[in-house]
């Protein structure tokens, strides 16, 4: 029995989800990174040890991650080599190529153990911080290149560029102490409160993804997998309900205090403390409560 | 341009608490309220943005279930879409992504259309697996994580969200699917007026046999994943839960934080 992996990579850099699901593998089976794209070479490297064997296909036309042409690639692998298993990052570019068997559901409150149908070769895509990534013991690894059975160009779906994120007036990486916003904020023009609390701190204002789709805040100030990884010294989560996507990019934060009405948020999962009430009516009570202890 | 949205009438559970029911396999839909599921707002808000921007095309809101899922393809008429379809049947219980692509594909693909949009994923189940499936049948290409479309002709450009804050810019091929991400635009509100010239719309109900499919292939017999147990997760912190703000003032005190 072996399992495929995966090797997801951008813009030179191997991601971190691609140790991820090899480290958990290596627990289970005998692993081969499966590595495809143009200028691969790099990569060889450092996946040695991760895996038992490297399977490289080279090809221009592997230049950008494209799901039409990965998936042509792949699925020529399996049908070829008859892996029991694959796994896919549940990232960007897993969600693209694998219409996957992710098991988020019910917005983090609910867990999922399902089994599939008997086959010959299964697919599963594994959410990302889901397995911790080791280090090898060595550095062995067989590399095996394989022919690129892409022959002409796929029409259809094309890469054209990356659009980096824009740069923003605060950099919520570097602060010692968050307060962060969600849903439950409910209006834009309740953010001043929020501020007098942050002000008080000595806090940056960061938030979950909502706010900023709703346009209250900028893009910059987003915490989770589609925004920025953060590790304060304290991480204020208010009105957040804490979906995986978020708490990915706040869950090593030093310390974790979340205060949210809903008493069974995921929220509280990744907290080390908590307040079950409204956020309104708490914020303004700690806010004075700070201030009255710096007078002291 | 002719766009197909397909949407789904999902239980909210933001502020309820989940239970699982005695079969250990779903959660206890009883007293929890349902409503649109919030990645198909986008992708009916969408559809509707390219219409009003072209003045011409038409848009259809396609879901599956049963007599109550009605109210989100109503939402969908008085927010602006032409046409809505409901596909059911009591085969269709327990069908995986697998199996829901298969019936979505059954339903549209004698329709004419350039776009069909999915929510990137659900709030209820969240496999987001159902677009992806549902361009391999309509043997089209897909897009998923999409955050931006411009229109040219035969061509669209499409934004991708990866992570960290980066995107991509993809062109595709008519027709495709796109599986739309949030954020994308600002869903508008129903309106009155909107509410009464939807009860005017058509809202068309198709069945299995209309859909020249067998009950084997849909429901448990035609789907590749089943649900074996479904569990609340477990925290990975013991929370400490404070009765008050003066109490979580202490504690950033004792750690130095103020």
């Amino acid at each position: 029995m072996s399992i495929f992996v995966l090797v997801e990579h951008r813009q030179g850099e191997i991601r971190d989800i691609t140790f991820e699901m090899l480290s958990k593998c290596k627990e289970i089976s005998k692993t081969t990174a499966v590595l495809l794209g143009n200028d691969v070479e790099q990569f060889v490297d450092p996946l040695k040890g991760y895996a038992d064997t490297i399977m490289v296909v080279k090809d221009e036309k592997l230049e950008y991650f494209n799901s039409r042409t990965y998936q042509m690639v792949l699925s020529h692998l399996i049908n070829e080599n008859k892996p029991l298993l694959t796994l896919i990052g549940h990232t960007s570019y897993g969600i693209d190529l694998a219409p996957g068997l992710a098991r988020q559901m019910y917005g983090g409150k609910v867990d999922a153990k399902a089994t599939l149908k008997k086959s010959d070769s299964y697919l599963i895509t594994i959410r990302p911080a889901s397995f911790e990534s080791t280090e090898p013991e060595s550095k062995d690894s067989e590399v095996i290149n394989i022919e690129s059975p892409l022959k002409e160009e796929l029409i259809g779906k094309r890469f054209i560029k990356y659009v980096e994120p824009e740069i923003s007036d605060v950099d919520i990486t570097a602060s010692d102490i968050l307060v962060s916003i969600g849903r439950g904020i409910k209006e834009d023009k309740n953010i001043p409160v929020i501020e007098e609390l942050a002000t008080v701190l000595g806090a940056t204002i960061s938030c979950s993804r909502p706010i900023v789709d709703k346009g209250w805040l900028d893009k910059g100030r987003q915490v989770g997998t589609s925004g920025k990884t953060v590790k304060p010294k304290l991480y204020l989560a208010l009105g957040i309900s804490g979906a995986f996507q978020h708490a990915a990019g706040m869950k090593d934060s030093e310390l974790v205090i979340a205060i949210n009405k809903d008493a069974n948020a995921p929220i509280f999962n990744v907290s080390d403390f908590g307040i079950v009430d409204d956020l309104f009516k708490v914020v303004p009570e700690l806010t004075q409560k700070i201030n009255e202890m710096k007078g002291t | 341009m002719d766009i197909i949205v397909c949407v789904k009438h999902v239980p909210d559970v933001a502020g309820a608490e989940i239970l699982i029911d005695e079969s250990g396999k779903k959660i206890k839909k009883g007293d929890l309220p349902f409503e649109i599921n919030e990645w198909d707002e986008y992708a009916i808000e969408e559809a509707i943005l390219i219409k009003e921007r072209l003045g011409t095309g038409s848009v259809t809101a396609i879901t599956i279930g049963d007599e109550e899922t009605e109210a989100t393809l109503r939402r969908c008429l008085a927010k602006g879409a032409d046409k809505a379809i409901r596909v059911h049947d009591d085969a269709f219980e327990d069908s995986d992504a697998y199996a829901i692509a298969k019936i979505l594909y059954n339903a549209i693909k004698d329709l004419p259309f350039d776009l069909v949009f999915t929510g990137l994923q659900t709030n209820d189940e969240g496999y987001g697996q159902v677009g992806g499936i549902l361009s391999e049948f309509l043997e089209i290409p897909h897009a998923s994580l999409v955050k931006k479309i411009e229109i040219t002709d035969k061509l669209i450009e499409v934004n991708r969200e990866l992570e960290g804050g980066l995107e991509e810019v993809l062109e595709l091929q008519l027709p495709a699917l796109l599986t739309i991400q949030t954020g994308i635009n600002e869903p508008r509100y129903v309106s009155i007026m909107g509410i009464r010239k939807a009860k005017k719309k058509e809202l068309q109900v198709i069945s299995l046999n209309e859909l020249e499919l067998t009950p084997e292939e849909v429901g448990i017999s035609g789907s590749w994943l089943q649900i074996e147990e479904l569990s609340i997760p477990k925290p990975t912190k013991q929370v400490v839960i404070l009765d008050d703000a003066t109490k979580i003032a202490e504690v950033l005190r004792a750690r130095g934080l103020i």
